[in-house]
């Protein structure tokens, strides 16, 4: 094992990589290789999101009509729950940070691995018995509440797996806080020598912020979950009213960890589109202070603002004016990046290959997410569009147009160093036009639809609504080809894909300095950083004479 | 115009027009943002698009530029901030002679009371231009009163009352929506706001089966014999309640609240929790004695004691001045303890 | 804390270095902030539950003040008495095992899980009484006419009085439950220990799992005078 590193000369064909190294299925349960677990996780949430999407589907084709005529009342029900329940816990929320987090973090940090490999893998294994269990709850009958668990529809009157279902999401829960406890560590403790936190990629600041809304807010959806089993199991009164119990107070505690829960969704979407936006137009990325800064205000914001889902539900009208105005507070960071990101392309060398597209892509629907985001934080607008379809809309803009764009961008920018091959350029720039096409066809309808009054969670709907219905259910299924896309060629491009060279995009960065795919232990040498972060200056200067590979 | 495709909800309260212009607004103003940053990408993006020999330009950063992107949007944010919470707190106070419904919600039904006495389940019958104001609850889970031609939206949750008004400007008939998820039927759970001329509206109240909810309270108590404590004279062992709805109440423990709706309920159904000064513990608790439809009555009743608010008085409407846009509303906020 | 397919790459250093880690002082660091970010964790795990806790008190003071009377605070000053010892003989291993001292060491290990196991005994006492008196919310659960303290001839809320037992099994149970956690770390450590793990120069488990203990017993510090203490003082 100590000869892992000792061929740094040989062809890149033939050198032992993560990959080659051990083979067996063995060698991938057992592994405690961060990049072995990150593709553990990429083939687990794959799994669920498709799991996700078969839902959705459903969902937008019984809404394709009126009249409820595709599934049964109850069906639906549990269809919109599950679609939120997979896709919110058990892949939006570990979708870049444990498969690109945990690939990137270690490498880009300049360390051999995570701070903590066998928790590492205990997450996984966490999050495996989680999915396990939801599984069996879907199959055994499923759930019905919302993923939002409200009460006290969900302790005293739903008829379904509710236990089962926030057990699972307990447990993967914990899944996500080992996560992010390891990347905090690992960004403190695992540091290169000269890679101070000024020069870290904005990545790693994405992903410190997230980890610390996963270690703080995790715990308090899992106590949650915990008192809702527990009163439904045990007939208690903590959320019941008929016995003494707050209904609201469930709300504050559920949104206390969900509201945060967004931003860890969308924060490491924003460190990918960082590091892509600053590669393809070959410049460091504009007030990288700032990008890095509002990346932490996002998460200290985001705790301060949970009850902005409330703003109908009864709470005081003071309280409603102290949340909409904090609200607001945290649109703010967000802005500011969206300014930097432009301000970057200003005066920069702009390439258009795919990861790029998926940036753009990113930036247009997470600015119409954000601003309809100000739409629900203003308390007039929010009392008529509350719990309608534009709600539905702003929240798949900014998880679906935002994080899913995000990470998309990732999977193509960093392929060719998780797998050693290139993806083939010109369909993933035609996957690409299709997500964003199929993508504002399904959701934009949602807010005509929303503003005109059509309640969410509806399983039939008066007549009027059917035409936008119709189009945003048309979107989905382009959507839906644009995602199936990506899946179809990284897996041909893993036996028939050039191999890539070590940094294909002469990108900036730790991890484009090692081989790909990587060595076990990533570097053969350890790195000592004496550059900046994004020193594209240097970088095309040295490389000028040399024919780019790809793009 | 677009009879089967209509791409705004009707107008017809007079909140309607307040929550469209802030609307409208806020699409103007994000659409400009929108715009703005669109064209900017587009613009950099075709024009510094990669050349061969052309090196980007590094660039750290300007914090004159940054702190500009921050002010700015952050002013945007709080006149934004500032008209929705005008527009917010006039929609959630209701005006004082409003005509009052109770609302009581249930899987999967509405059931609204009159003042007067009419009952309906599902539909809601009110004049235009007459203020309404809703007490809500709900016996089972939480639902949501939604009704998107009056842009007036409120949860409607178990065990406590909350408030929603509006002020009917177009007669018609409208939707009404349950938002809260609530079950199998969900989406079943609507019904219809059926807004009528005045003069209908009075035909349509003369069919009367029964007389006013205060009544119906009065007999219920009446029945449960709560007169013998509650004298109207001062000298039984509970508190005198006439007079009391809407003023002040010093508590046994030093606190003093406001007699409204939630706190009538309240002292019904737990009386040990907030007990008046100077009154013994004897009052037996009447949770699960009493139907959410009884204890609406018997609210009705003790705020029927107190003459201000006797709800016949708000049938001569015009007298009421309704809050307009500019932010004149009465910050008489009646049902601010609606919150804990 | 060791895996036999890795260590191998340390050489020689100590065996305990684990190859992605530099330095032993950097695994120390690292492994101690772990530590400390994860009790942020469950700082906030239990902070849901005081939360809660804190609201229902306000709302229902009196009806806490009788159902906290009927839980026998004899006990649980006892068990706090326990937790305190018991974090005392977790600092004096580490310092034993700082000092070279292996007896020491290992008394005081085995002291702390006793003072652990004495810990559960006595809650479990507790937890049976309640269970007699069907102060255990559910279909049994009774506390009828049970006057609320200082205030003569009023009788707490059944139902709200309900609220604080469900509260006061599931705090005190989570933190049961972690208590039988901190029991499994320290049966490792003793084993660990007994191998001889542990020197002057590397004892990081012994350190971490102690800064485990001392949170568990921190909680308990918190949890003690909110629930069994509630307008005793009258």
């Amino acid at each position: 094992m100590a000869t892992a590193i000792t061929q740094p000369d040989a062809q890149p064909i033939e050198r032992e990589n993560y990959l080659n190294k051990h083979y067996g299925v063995w060698s991938w349960l057992l592994t405690t290789d961060h990049k072995r677990i990150a593709l553990l996780y990429l083939m687990s949430i794959t799994f669920f999101f498709f799991i996700g999407g078969f839902f959705a589907l459903l969902i937008r084709l019984e809404l394709l009509t009126p009249t409820g005529d595709l599934v049964q009342a109850d069906t639906y029900n549990k269809l919109f729950t599950q679609h939120g329940q997979v896709m919110v816990f058990f892949f939006l929320i570990p979708s870049i940070p444990a498969v690109l987090g945990n690939f990137l973090v270690p490498m880009m940090v300049g360390a051999k691995d995570l701070a903590f490999p066998r928790i590492n893998l205990l997450s996984w294994y966490l999050y495996i018995i989680g999915g396990i269990m939801m599984l069996h709850c879907m199959l055994t009958g499923g759930v019905d509440t919302g993923w939002t668990f409200y009460v006290p529809f969900s302790t005293a009157f739903s008829n379904t797996k509710v236990i089962e279902a926030g057990l699972a999401i307990f447990v993967v829960g914990f899944s996500s806080i080992l996560t992010g406890l390891n990347f905090i560590v690992t960004i403190h403790r695992m540091r290169a020598p000269g890679m101070t936190w000024g020069r870290l990629p904005l990545f790693i600041w994405a992903h410190y912020a997230t980890s610390v809304i996963q270690i703080l807010g995790t715990p308090v959806i899992a106590i949650t979950l915990v008192l809702v089993v527990a009163e439904r199991a045990l007939h208690l009164g903590i959320f019941d009213p008929k016995l003494g119990g707050d209904p609201l107070l469930f709300q504050h505690l559920f949104w206390f960890y969900s509201h945060p829960a967004v931003y860890i969704m969308i924060l490491p979407s924003m460190g990918v589109v960082t590091e892509i936006i600053a590669c393809f137009s070959r410049k460091r990325i504009f007030g990288y202070h700032f990008v890095a800064l509002s990346s932490i205000a996002i998460a200290v914001f985001g705790f301060l603002v949970w009850a902005h889902h409330m703003f109908v539900a009864g709470i005081s009208i003071y309280a409603a004016l102290v949340f909409s105005i904090l609200s607001y507070a945290v649109a703010v960071p967000s802005a500011v990046k969206v300014f930097n990101w432009t301000a970057t392309l200003y005066k920069g060398s702009i390439h258009y290959d795919a990861p790029m597209l998926y940036a753009f892509g990113f930036l247009g629907l997470f600015t119409i997410g954000g601003l309809t985001g100000l739409f629900l934080a203003c308390l007039g607008v929010d009392m008529h569009v509350h719990d309608t379809y534009f709600v539905i809309a702003h929240f798949h803009y900014i998880m679906v147009g935002g994080a899913v764009m995000g990470y998309l961008g990732g999977m193509h920018f960093w392929w060719p160093k998780i797998s050693g091959k290139l993806y083939p350029e010109g369909w993933a720039r035609l996957a690409a036009l299709i997500v964003f096409i199929g993508f504002n066809l399904t959701f934009f309808p949602q807010f005509l639809l929303g503003y005109m009054g059509m309640p969410r969670r509806y399983f039939q709907y008066p007549a009027e609504f059917q035409v936008l219905n119709v189009l945003s259910t048309a979107g989905a299924t382009v959507l839906g080809v644009g995602y199936l896309l990506p899946m179809i060629y990284f897996l041909w491009s893993m036996r028939y894909g050039k191999p890539a060279p070590d940094n294909p995009w002469n990108a900036a960065g730790l991890e484009w300095k090692t081989a790909s795919p990587p060595p076990t232990f990533n570097f053969d040498e350890e790195p000592v950083v004496t550059w900046e972060a994004y020193n594209y200056d240097e970088l095309d200067s040295e490389h000028k004479q040399e024919v780019p590979v790809v793009g | 115009m677009f009879d089967n495709f209509p791409l705004w909800p009707q107008r017809a309260s007079t909140m309607a027009g307040n929550v469209d212009a802030l609307y409208i607004f806020l699409i103007i103003v994000c659409g400009l943002m929108t715009l703005l940053v669109f064209t900017a990408v587009i613009y950099f993006a075709a024009r510094y698009r990669y050349r061969q020999g052309v090196p980007a330009e590094q660039i750290e950063g300007s914090i004159p530029l940054e702190v500009t992107w921050s002010v700015i949007p952050l002013g945007v944010f709080m006149v934004i901030f500032l008209w929705g919470a005008v527009v917010f707190f006039q929609s959630r106070t209701p005006p004082r002679d409003a005509t009052e419904v109770y609302v009581v919600a249930k899987q999967w039904m509405w059931k609204l009371e009159h003042a007067e006495g009419q009952r309906e389940i599902n539909e809601l019958h009110v004049p235009v231009g007459r203020d309404v104001k809703l007490i809500m609850t709900s016996q089972d889970v939480i639902h949501s009163f939604f009704v998107p031609a009056f842009r007036m939206k409120q949860d409607v949750v178990p065990g406590r009352y909350t408030v929603a008004w509006f002020r009917a400007t177009k007669p018609g008939t409208y939707h009404l929506f349950c938002t809260q998820y609530c079950g199998t039927q969900h989406s079943g759970m609507i019904g219809d706001v059926v807004v009528m001329e005045p003069a209908q509206y009075e035909a349509w109240m003369s069919g009367a089966p029964t007389g006013p909810l205060s009544a119906a309270g009065e007999k219920i108590f009446a029945e449960l014999g709560c007169a013998t404590c509650h004298r109207s004279d001062g000298t039984g062992r509970g508190p005198n309640l006439h007079g009391v709805f809407g003023k002040p109440v010093a508590l046994e423990d030093g606190r003093t609240v406001t007699a409204d709706e939630n706190y009538l309920r309240e002292c019904i159904l737990t009386p040990g929790d907030k007990r008046v000064k100077g009154f013994q513990p004897i009052m037996p608790p009447f949770q699960g004695l009493v139907s959410e439809e009884q204890v609406n009555a018997l609210v009705a009743y003790v705020k029927s004691l107190s003459p201000s608010t006797q709800p016949g008085a708000a049938t001569t409407s015009a007298a009421v001045v309704a809050p307009q846009a500019s932010g004149k509303a009465s910050p008489k906020a009646t049902e601010g303890s609606q919150g804990n | 804390m060791s895996d036999s397919t890795v260590a191998v790459q340390g050489e020689t250093h100590n065996p305990a270095l684990l190859h992605h880690f530099a330095t032993e002082e950097q695994q120390r660091n690292a492994s101690s902030f772990g530590m400390w970010i994860f009790l942020g964790t469950e700082v906030m795990f239990f902070g849901g539950l005081f939360c809660a806790y804190l609201i229902y008190r306000g709302w229902y003071f009196g009806d806490f003040a009788a159902a906290s009377k009927s839980i026998n605070a004899a006990l649980g000053g006892t068990n706090t008495a326990v937790l305190i010892c018991s974090s005392l003989t977790v600092v004096l291993a580490i310092w034993a095992a700082q000092t070279s001292r292996r007896a020491l060491m290992l008394a005081m290990l085995v002291l702390t899980m006793l003072f652990g196991l004495a810990f559960l005994g006595i809650k479990g006492i507790e937890y049976r009484d309640k269970f007699v008196e069907h102060h255990v919310p559910g279909p049994s659960f009774s506390f009828e006419h049970e006057e609320i303290p200082s205030h003569p001839g009023e009788y707490a809320n059944p139902r709200h009085a309900e609220i604080f037992f469900a509260l006061y099994f599931i705090m005190t149970g989570l933190h049961a439950l972690h208590m039988v956690v901190g029991l499994g770390i320290f049966s490792w450590l003793l084993w660990a220990a007994w191998k001889g793990r542990f020197t002057p120069e590397y004892h990081t488990p012994l350190e971490i799992g102690g800064l485990y203990w001392h949170f568990v017993d921190i909680v308990w510090i918190y949890l003690f005078p909110l629930l069994y203490l509630i307008d005793r003082h009258r």
